[in-house]
């Protein structure tokens, strides 16, 4: 078991620094490059004075030895006048170092953020904060219902339930965030005016009106898919020997359902929800730009719209961490849950 | 000037009447297919239950309404009749006397229209970009189910490679205007739209080898048709001018494909190692076939269920990225039709207009859904085997 998690452990490192090298190459290529230099000097710069931009703030230097830099294997270097050698800072907004130093994500360092002119933890772990809350409450509302209509619809297969929450399921799994958010925000904000269509306020604090549109948005999608999956499951669980033994022993309907098949129903759908976090990702993308709620996914469009390269690498770096380790979470998981599988 | 409206009742039997030749298909195909479902094999199976006979019925009406887009929309989804901006749903045009069925948006284009040529843009790319990532998927998942070892680990890690990536952070990262500057996407259009060449020659070259009458023809054929494709597509110098793609389009296409291909890779794996242990296929072994016939003409066909499954849900997904991407105004052009852009631009002024944003929404969700049921009843017809 220590070996297995070990051996996912260094395929994550290993993955991550590959993605990481993608991105990187990909914000680095010269189009983007241009952008950034045009919005970050004054308006009709001249094509040369971008150029000097880029090569002052470091931007021509060797594809790998900037790679290098951001990970902190090879020295940061300031801007050193070629006139004076006199050194200045890189970015003065967010302590570059003055002197040659390694500080890269090794060091805990994850640069500069110059579309908000701060470093990027300063933007970035805030924002996670505010996406974890919204996550808790998306998994608060989702898990127990998705749980609850797997179960009913899979506890007697074929039957009128069973008929109508499935296609209610497949209808909820249809419905991507855009479309549930817009005809969430007409009928509750718009028509009946009980909510708040949009969740800026919720950075200040969370209510109920400005905060349950987001979450149910968000939760709609994978409901339809977590419930299909755990009425799978208990559709299995409930053809099982040892279910109609219960049944034969003389118990009622209610405690087989609940004492012998629900705890092993209830192991795949366990694995189901760990995988939604990649999808829950993208969902809060969206979400939080429809709503103008000011967390990761807000900060990730708004990184990616300016080619903000620093702030787009600790986004992506972060996104991929998270589905990982959610996979990882999920196969040891399944393992610790269910004795007859073995990890190799 | 006031607008004159047209009741309630009146715009809902006026939208039923535009749709009269989806409805006349709609009559025909499915009126034949009742007739003859028992010789229809597995599609004449679905006609068996409810949930099949909406799938069916919802696809087929999105794909003629794309096949008839012309005639069904009133206006052009592009023309702009001033007068007609942020109408409500039922007004007339002053100048034609046609009716804004849906209303107008804010740059008083006809919603009703915009939402039947969004159709097309939909019906076209996701299910090309299906077939094209199933061929990605299958070409690279049979021989990483069946010779397993290095192969399998190189491909594996990098199917995971991709899934790892959030599906939204790919698209801001590939679909931008500045890689249009650069070769990237052409390279990778060369790349994904050369495996349906080699799946095909493979595939007659493995079963003709030794009826060389038959192979040449069907190799000639899949190699001009192929090549033909492959430079309207890629170099976009088709010499017949028929094949041609926008560079936006072809973005958005390979994006897609790139996005979805690692999983039909992982799907085709799977069922390949499980499919490979059968006993028919230790028959093939021992009468001494290639390894590539036993992929393709002994594992390939039996793991057909499935895919087809799988298919049906996977263009609704891709249906729903077009959308991501469209939302987020990435690749297409911004006055497109089709439906994320739609409902990109609507979202943006719910509070003070809500109708041009429900026909998009409405549309994209009838189609996927109907896709989704599409699926879940090929999984039941097939299960009952």
């Amino acid at each position: 078991m220590f070996s297995f998690i070990a051996r996912r452990i260094g395929t994550i490192l290993l993955t991550m620094l590959c993605l990481t090298l993608v991105v990187f190459f990909l914000v680095n290529l010269e189009p983007n490059l241009k952008k950034l230099a045009i919005s970050q000097t004054e308006m009709h710069t001249p094509a040369d004075q971008l150029e000097s931009w880029l090569v002052n703030h470091g931007y021509r230097q060797n594809f790998f030895v900037r790679y290098g830099q951001w990970l902190g294997v090879v020295p940061k270097h300031p801007i050193t006048d070629p006139a004076t050698g006199k050194t200045t800072q890189r970015f003065s907004f967010c302590n570059d170092p003055t002197e040659p130093k390694f500080s890269g994500v090794l060091q805990g360092d994850f640069g500069c953020s110059t579309k908000f002119k701060t470093t990027v933890a300063a933007k970035l772990f805030p924002a996670l904060g505010a996406t974890g809350l919204l996550m808790f409450w998306v998994l608060a509302v989702m898990v127990p219902i998705s749980l609850l209509i797997g179960i009913l619809a899979g506890m007697r297969e074929g039957s009128r339930t069973d008929r109508t929450l499935s296609v209610a399921s497949i209808a909820s799994t249809a419905t991507p965030e855009y479309v549930s958010g817009v005809i969430f925000t007409v009928i509750f904000a718009s028509w009946l005016g009980w909510l708040n269509g949009s969740a800026a306020s919720a950075s200040q604090g969370i209510t109920f009106y400005n905060f349950t549109l987001p979450v149910i948005t968000l939760a709609i999608y994978g409901i339809g898919y977590i419930a299909r999956m755990t009425r799978a499951s208990m559709v299995e669980v409930m053809t099982q020997q040892y279910i109609r033994t219960a049944r034969l022993k003389g118990l009622s309907f209610s405690s087989v359902v609940i004492k012998h098949a629900l705890r092993n129903a209830l192991i795949a759908p366990f694995t189901v929800i760990m995988l939604q976090f990649p999808w829950l990702l993208t969902g809060v993308v969206i979400v939080e730009v429809m709503f103008r709620y000011q967390g990761f996914g807000y900060t990730l469009v708004e990184a990616a719209g300016n080619n903000d390269i620093d702030l787009l690498l600790g986004c992506s770096l972060v996104s991929v961490f998270i589905v990982l380790i959610t996979q990882l979470i999920s196969d040891v998981g399944y393992a610790f849950l269910n004795p007859r599988i073995r990890v190799q | 000037m006031q607008t004159e409206y047209i009741s309630a009742f009146d715009v809902v039997l006026g939208v039923l009447w535009r749709f009269w030749p989806v409805w006349v298909a709609l009559i025909l195909v499915m009126g034949a297919s009742f007739t003859y479902k028992k010789r229809l094999g597995l599609y004449g199976q679905l006609f068996d239950s409810g949930v099949g006979i909406a799938g069916v019925f919802i696809c087929l009406f999105w794909l003629f309404t794309a096949i008839f887009a012309s005639t069904i929309s009133p206006f052009d989804p592009l023309a702009q009749v001033s007068v007609m901006k942020d109408t409500l749903p039922g007004a007339i045009e002053p100048a034609s006397k046609l009716v804004y069925y849906f209303g107008g948006d804010k740059l008083a284009r006809d919603v009703f229209s915009r939402m039947v040529y969004g159709s097309q843009i939909v019906l076209i790319i996701a299910p090309a970009a299906t077939g094209f990532a199933l061929m990605v998927g299958i070409t690279l998942g049979l021989p990483a189910g069946y010779y397993g070892g290095k192969i399998d680990t190189l491909l594996s890690f990098l199917a995971n490679l991709v899934l790892a990536f959030p599906v939204i952070l790919l698209f801001y990262l590939l679909v931008t205007p500045g890689i249009m500057d650069t070769p990237i996407p052409y390279a990778m259009a060369g790349l994904f739209f050369l495996f349906p060449i080699i799946f095909f020659c493979v595939l007659f070259w493995t079963r003709y080898k030794n009826r060389p009458d038959r192979l040449y023809i069907l190799l000639g054929i899949t190699l001009v048709v192929g090549g033909w494709i492959y430079t309207g597509l890629v170099f976009d110098k088709d010499p017949l001018k028929i094949v041609h793609i926008d560079p936006n389009q072809l973005n958005i296409f390979v994006a897609v494909v790139f996005a979805s291909s690692p999983g039909v890779f992982r799907i085709v794996r799977g069922l390949t190692m499980d499919i490979k242990t059968r006993d028919y296929v230790a028959a093939a072994q021992t009468r001494g076939e290639s390894p590539w016939y036993i992929m393709l003409w002994e594992i390939l066909p039996n793991a057909r269920g499935p895919l087809i499954v799988d298919a049906c849900l996977r263009i609704g997904y891709t249906t729903i990225l077009l959308g991501t991407l469209g939302y987020f105004g990435l690749g297409l052009a911004p006055e497109s039709p089709d439906w994320g852009t739609a409902i990109k631009d609507a979202s943006r002024l719910l509070r003070s207009f809500i109708h041009p944003a429900l026909p998009p929404t409405i549309a994209l969700m009838s189609f996927v859904l109907g896709l989704n049921l599409l699926a879940d009843s090929l999984r039941e017809q097939s299960m009952k085997d």
